[in-house]
């Protein structure tokens, strides 16, 4: 019988104030196997890993157990505890006795009996343990970024600053995404487009970044190290290659009716455009539901102009495959459309507005060319209301948006009605606000200076009815800190929407396995420590696609992850786990249950001669490729002959773990 | 909080089902609000007094009486606290403690004024003419 060591941690009082971890130790010595049992009050500090490594050399131990926190948490410390002292690293096993006992019980009685329990299924599932070996596997130099705003064009950069290769998938036609449609940024005031446009001609300048425009991710498989993507590069009917971005065809396409995605659809545009001046790729792209050429078949304008001949009608979307060691999801956001809250009125006032269309406005690119003008009459707003925390801090019960804070809008909110009443200083800047949140390196002084330098009329109270009456739009809400209702004759509503992820969020998450909140927000491997990975292997996180930011966050955090990203490619092989499926070809009947289920398509059949006591021929089995696999273990549950088994945690592991704690 | 209190407190939520800490405080009801100026308290005080206890300075004011029962704050609420609905259990409260069921239907037109919403009329005609 092999010997079994048991180590319990006090975790200062997080374990020892609701389990007596005395009587625990005590009670594991009499169990079969265990011919140590002890307890100390952190495990997992050098003390303690020494005790451990000093009993496995004076007891000659073949297995220890560790009852503490989670496995998630000290797992890996404790195996590379037990291979230093020449263990090896599987025959460790964790009694998880924090998470899944003292922390949830109140009752030490009640809480020591069970940790006994958790440890005897530990005890019990060691002695059925195998010593594993890891293997290795290579690593694809190249790193993928899906999307190309500022957090994806951010960690390319990195990456590629490297010295690796990056490739950045973009759905629209340009990069640049949100921080593009900026007009200021706050708290500086600088220009959204100088600071941003630098960069992403830089990145289209870098010889190791490969813009893919016009696109999106199709397919994903593989596994850190080895992601294998299918890209559909969308026809844009125009060759990239010729085209010079002189936008002649833009002023003689006859279609004109075409809504302006970049300016928030306030005007119009071509079939045949290029969303802004600054666009990179500079490459026109061809609507196809409006192109009068691809609908019917007449016209060809555009083609006729184009000195450069590159119009091609008949192009075809394009699917690229390529390789990649390391995946990056940057996809962004977009505002919520506050139609919903019909209180407000966005869908039937044309001058209730979001804050990312005032952007558009008061950007010199933009449809009023920089002037402020109301879109109903393009007259000048006198009176100006700006409603914050619209969609934003909702009750999940409510369907009036999202349960979050967005973050950014009570800095937006305050960059707004300072630059307009710095413009326009006959104008009246109202605005209403639960909350002026300015956690941010000076950001408080900047809302001040709104307040105290500008004038701008802070309601603390929120807005009830937007209504038209005549030209003007009747605003009533409460102004708490005065106990009174109010009513502004506004001539422009500003509403602070919400932001959601990116529409396209939800679809990358699930080909990528990587997990997201219920927001469809990207979750990380860890809150506070790992902030910047998701918890599939290989997948990094940029940008607003994990939560709310601003610019110099969403800065700062794809560096970080493009840190992460380098770290992973630097290596030239990874350690894989050898905790893998392993089918028995004996036992399995060929049914291709497994190969169903399998979310990293690492079981393929094969027809195989198959040996065993009085059975000699070729039958259909499966085949398990340990490279793949990422021990999931959904093929051994599906398996309906009891083929497949994971290794560290088989079925007799299992099985004798339930018989531990049931019997 | 004393007893009387807390049971009063106690006795408003549980007819209403509201949650009163639920409220971030943002103002959204009072701003909706249609007769608002009417009313002594607004809809959002409603909420913190109840919180705080103050049943009985709610109870002893027109505001009750004075909402309109329109739900324009039940339905915007952001946060899934519905003031109007602790005014419909204060109302109802109020109806069921004054003198019990001693009143007699004719003693209704008395307590009535001009500004007493119609559909409180005909609740009290059902709780006191029997």
């Amino acid at each position: 019988m092999p010997k079994i060591g048991v180590f319990v941690c006090w975790c200062g009082s997080n374990i020892a104030g609701t389990v007596d971890v005395e009587a625990v130790s005590e009670a594991m010595k009499t169990v079969p196997g265990v011919v140590f049992s002890t307890n100390y009050q952190y495990m997992c500090s050098a003390a303690g890993q020494k005790m451990i490594a000093d009993a496995i050399h004076e007891y000659h131990l073949d297995g220890i157990v560790v009852a503490s926190c989670s496995p998630r948490m000290h797992e890996n410390t404790f195996r590379k505890t037990a291979q230093a002292a020449g263990l090896n690293p599987y025959m460790v096993e964790i009694a998880n006795i924090r998470e899944q006992c003292s922390w949830i019980h109140k009752d030490k009685e009640e809480g020591t009996r069970k940790a006994i329990v958790l440890a005897k299924a530990a005890v019990a599932k060691l002695l059925h343990n195998q010593p594993l070996q890891a293997g290795t596997s290579a690593v694809t130099k190249r790193c993928l970024v899906i999307g190309g705003g500022i957090a994806g064009i951010q960690t390319a950069l990195d990456v590629a600053n490297a010295g690796y290769e990056v490739d950045i998938v973009e759905q629209r036609p340009t990069i640049g995404g949100r921080m593009a449609q900026l007009d200021k940024t706050f708290p500086t005031l600088d220009c959204s487009a100088c600071i941003l446009t630098p960069k992403m001609v830089e990145a289209a300048q870098n010889e190791k970044i490969r813009i893919i425009s016009y696109a999106k991710v199709e397919k994903v498989e593989g596994f850190v190290g080895n992601f294998r993507a299918t890209i559909r590069k969308k026809a844009r009917f125009i060759d990239e290659n010729k085209c010079t971005g002189c936008s002649l065809c833009m002023q003689k396409c006859p279609s004109k009716k075409g809504r302006d995605e970049f300016n928030m659809e306030m005007n119009n545009r071509p079939a045949i455009y290029i969303p802004f001046a600054q666009a990179i790729p500079n490459v026109a792209v061809i609507d196809p539901e409006q192109c009068i050429k691809l609908k019917s078949g007449k016209c060809g304008l555009c083609e006729k102009v184009c000195s450069a001949g590159a119009i091609n009608y008949q192009q075809k979307d394009e699917l690229l495959e390529r390789e990649y060691g390391a995946i990056v999801v940057a996809t962004g956001f977009r505002p919520m459309d506050p139609s919903p809250l019909n209180e407000l009125g966005y869908a039937e006032n044309k001058d209730v507005i979001t804050s990312l269309e005032l952007e558009r406005l008061m950007n010199a690119a933009g449809p009023t060319k920089g002037t402020l003008l109301r879109p109903s009459d393009l007259k000048h707003p006198r009176e100006i209301v700006f409603i914050q925390c619209v969609g934003s801090r909702c009750d999940e019960n409510t369907n009036r948006g999202k349960p979050y804070c967005s973050k950014i809008c009570c800095m937006y909110t305050a960059k707004h009605a300072m630059l307009i009443r710095d413009k326009y200083p006959d104008t009246n800047v109202h605005v209403f606000y639960i909350d002026v949140r300015t956690p941010g390196k000076n950001f408080d002084e900047f809302y001040r200076r709104a307040v105290e330098q500008y004038g701008v009329d802070y309601i603390k109270g929120m807005v009830g009815k937007v209504a038209r009456e005549g030209d003007k739009l009747m605003v009533r809400g409460s102004d708490l800190i005065n106990n009174r209702q109010v009513e502004i004759a506004a001539d422009l509503v500003v509403l602070a929407t919400a932001i959601e992820p990116d529409p396209s969020a939800r679809s990358i998450g699930t080909m990528l396995t990587a997990s997201m909140d219920t927001n469809d927000f990207f979750t990380e491997a860890h809150a506070k420590l790992r902030p910047v990975e998701s918890p599939t292997a290989g997948i990094f996180l940029s940008g607003v696609a994990q939560g709310p930011k601003d610019v110099p966050e969403t800065v700062a955090q794809a560096s970080a992850a493009a840190s992460k990203v380098i770290g992973l490619l630097a290596k030239d092989h990874l350690v894989t786990n050898p905790c893998v499926a392993l089918s028995d070809e004996l036992l399995c009947n060929g049914c291709s249950q497994c190969e169903k289920v399998c979310p990293y398509g690492a079981i393929t059949y094969e027809n195989r001669e198959v040996r065993g006591p009085g059975v000699r021929e070729v039958r259909r089995v499966a085949r398990v490729n340990p490279a793949v696999c990422q021990g999931c273990g959904a093929c051994t549950v599906t398996c309906p002959s009891g083929a497949m088994d994971l290794k560290g945690f088989t079925n007799q592991q299992i099985m004798a773990e339930v018989d531990a704690i049931c019997l | 909080m004393d007893q009387n209190t807390r049971f009063l407190t106690e006795t408003v939520l549980r007819i209403s089902g509201v949650d009163p800490r639920k409220c971030m405080k943002c103002g959204k009801c009072s701003g909706t609000c249609p007769n608002y100026d009417a009313m002594e308290y607004h809809p959002h005080q409603f909420v913190s007094m109840v919180e705080n206890g103050l049943i009985e300075q709610l109870m002893n004011s027109n505001a009750v009486y004075l909402c309109l029962g329109c739900m324009a704050c039940v339905e915007r609420c952001p946060r899934h606290v519905a003031p109007g609905k602790l005014v419909g259990a204060l109302a109802q409260l109020k109806l069921r403690k004054q003198d019990g069921n001693h009143k007699g239907g004719n003693d209704i037109a008395a307590m009535a004024d001009e500004k007493v919403p119609q559909q409180l009329l005909m609740a009290a005609m059902r709780k006191y003419r029997k």
